[in-house]
């Protein structure tokens, strides 16, 4: 095991990998931009540096800065979180080639699934359903015209270097495709530095169904089932479930199986999650996959009680699946996530601000980074909470996390505590008919 | 002739200004791209006109209520 992590990450993330260090007994090391040097957490960590001003890309972004003071203070190992520098393979070669651990997987995966159209060529090479769509789209007019016609419309368009639904815009019909990519390359070009897209089918109410896998070094990658996270708002994800509503387990165990086939067959070697669209006939098809650990990744311990970050870190420390997970994962009940967001109930628009008053329900588990007097800045996302219920039930887990939301007291910045209730309290929700158009309908509703 | 101040609907920072004062604007159009917590948000012209002012400069932080644009309707 490393004798230290050096977490570089922010907010509820890095607090939880610093839970993960101390169950390890690892040496964890934060890094604190000044616009979050008041975060509680920093002072569970067993060390914590300021790295910079709050804007990210010269504090969380700045990859010298980081990999200097690994080396300063000795860190063995790094982990990224999510976000930031976590899916960026020139960094993690970097931690590499300073003989330090990267936890995460090998920066040949993390280049390879993070171009979207290069990771659906490697899916369908081997066997996964892959929803129709484009390679790379050129300049010309014609030439977008004849891909778009290719598969038809509606359609999205995507960036390629892409993530978190920055960039993805849909097109009803060739009025509209033209300024919809200038667009999409513009928001691409921005927030990427990869203006390049491709189009893919759009389907009409499609369920965002993912797989949690688990690789070890050796390229032996086993799932650990999926989790349902179709309640989005603009792409984003907002509640999240494990496991999926609705879908026959043997559905979902076969699905499961051959995404770890073909993970080891690739030889992937740590933890990772591969995300599909399933349409409303329950077709399944590839949508991405992630590198690293996800945001929702909280709903996946709850059922199966495995410590997923525990796992990832042992993993990347190079022990074998077979010890990291001795017994074949089982589900127990069921676990639902919500994202608490600093922002308008109604229109989603940003709030940030100072947490007056910051009091989080008890008898659930709530990741936070956060604490009262916090503020809330405008350099990150605007997630303030994750607060996750588990039940003996979806019925039991939903009306316990409902309750729990209820009991959040949150002074200083609006929050989207009331469209999360809004969601959770709809008949579709609760009926488990659950879709990535289902916020907007109850929202407009 | 109207004076038609537009205000900022969140706090964050002016990413990109798409109108100069004296040009024509219609209903729908986008005045500015702001942005905060990860997120672009467009300033809308609500009533057409033309704009008299932009108040504020890229880069330039921003609170919410805070005037962005004048449009003259």
């Amino acid at each position: 095991m490393f004798e230290s992590i050096l977490i570089a990450n922010r907010g509820a993330v890095a607090a939880r990998i610093v839970r993960a260090c101390k169950a390890l007994g690892v040496r964890s090391i934060c890094i604190y931009s000044e616009a979050d040097a008041a975060s509680p957490f920093l002072k569970d960590a067993d060390e914590a540096h300021e790295i910079g001003p709050g804007p990210a890309p010269q504090s969380y972004l700045d990859q010298e800065k980081v990999l200097a003071l690994a080396e300063r203070v000795g860190a063995r190992a790094i982990h990224p979180g999510y976000g930031f520098l976590s899916e960026n393979a020139d960094f993690a070669e970097k931690v590499i080639a300073r003989g330090l651990a990267f936890v995460g997987p090998a920066p040949r995966f993390i280049r390879a699934m993070g171009h979207k159209t290069r990771a659906r060529d490697l899916a369908a090479e081997h066997g996964l359903p892959v929803a129709p769509g484009t390679q790379l789209v050129s300049e010309s007019l014609d030439d977008l015209l004849a891909a778009a016609r290719s598969i038809g419309y509606p359609l999205m368009v995507k960036p390629a270097g892409g993530g978190g639904g920055i960039g993805m815009l849909p097109v009803h019909d060739e009025s509209q495709l033209a300024a919809a990519v200038e667009r999409s390359r513009s928001m691409a070009q921005r927030g990427f530095a990869n203006a390049e897209i491709y189009l893919e089918k759009l389907m009409r109410t499609p369920r965002h169904i993912e797989f949690q896998v688990v690789g070890d070094r050796a390229g032996n990658v086993r799932h650990v089932f999926e989790r349902d996270c179709s309640a989005q708002r603009r792409n984003q994800k907002i509640i999240e479930e494990a496991v999926a509503p609705g879908v026959p387990r043997a559905v979902i165990e076969a699905l499961g199986e051959k995404i770890a086939t073909v993970l080891t067959e690739i030889g992937y070697d740590n933890i990772g999650t591969v995300e599909m669209l399933m349409d409303a006939d329950g077709t399944f098809s590839f949508l991405e996959m992630n590198t690293r650990l996800q945001v929702e990744h909280g709903v996946t311990e709850e059922v199966t009680g495995i410590d997923l970050v525990v796992s990832q870190i042992r993993l990347a420390a190079g022990e074998p699946i077979d010890a990291v997970l001795p017994v074949p994962p089982q589900v127990s009940g069921h676990a639902v996530q919500a994202r608490v967001y600093a922002e308008d109930p109604k229109r989603f628009l940003p709030s940030p601000g100072t947490l007056q008053v910051f009091r989080p329900p008890s008898g659930v588990r709530v990741e936070t980074g956060y604490g009262e007097g916090c503020k809330i800045s405008t350099f990150y996302d605007p997630l303030v909470a994750k607060v996750i219920a588990h039940g003996a039930t979806r019925e039991e887990a939903t009306a316990r996390l409902s309750a729990a939301l209820d009991g959040f007291v949150i002074e200083g910045v609006k929050t989207n505590i009331p469209a999360l209730q809004s969601i959770l309290r709809s008949q579709a929700f609760r009926d488990g008919l659950v879709h990535t158009g289902l916020v907007a309908e109850v929202m407009a509703a | 002739m109207s004076r038609q101040e537009i205000k900022s609907e969140i706090t964050g920072t002016v990413w990109k200004i798409l109108t100069q004062p004296g040009q024509d604007v219609a209903e729908g159009d986008t005045l500015m791209i702001l942005e905060s917590m990860k997120m672009e948000i467009p300033v809308i012209v609500e009533d057409g006109g033309v704009v008299s002012q932009i108040t504020v400069a890229e880069g330039e932080a921003i609170q919410e209520g805070q005037v962005v644009a004048i449009v003259e309707t």
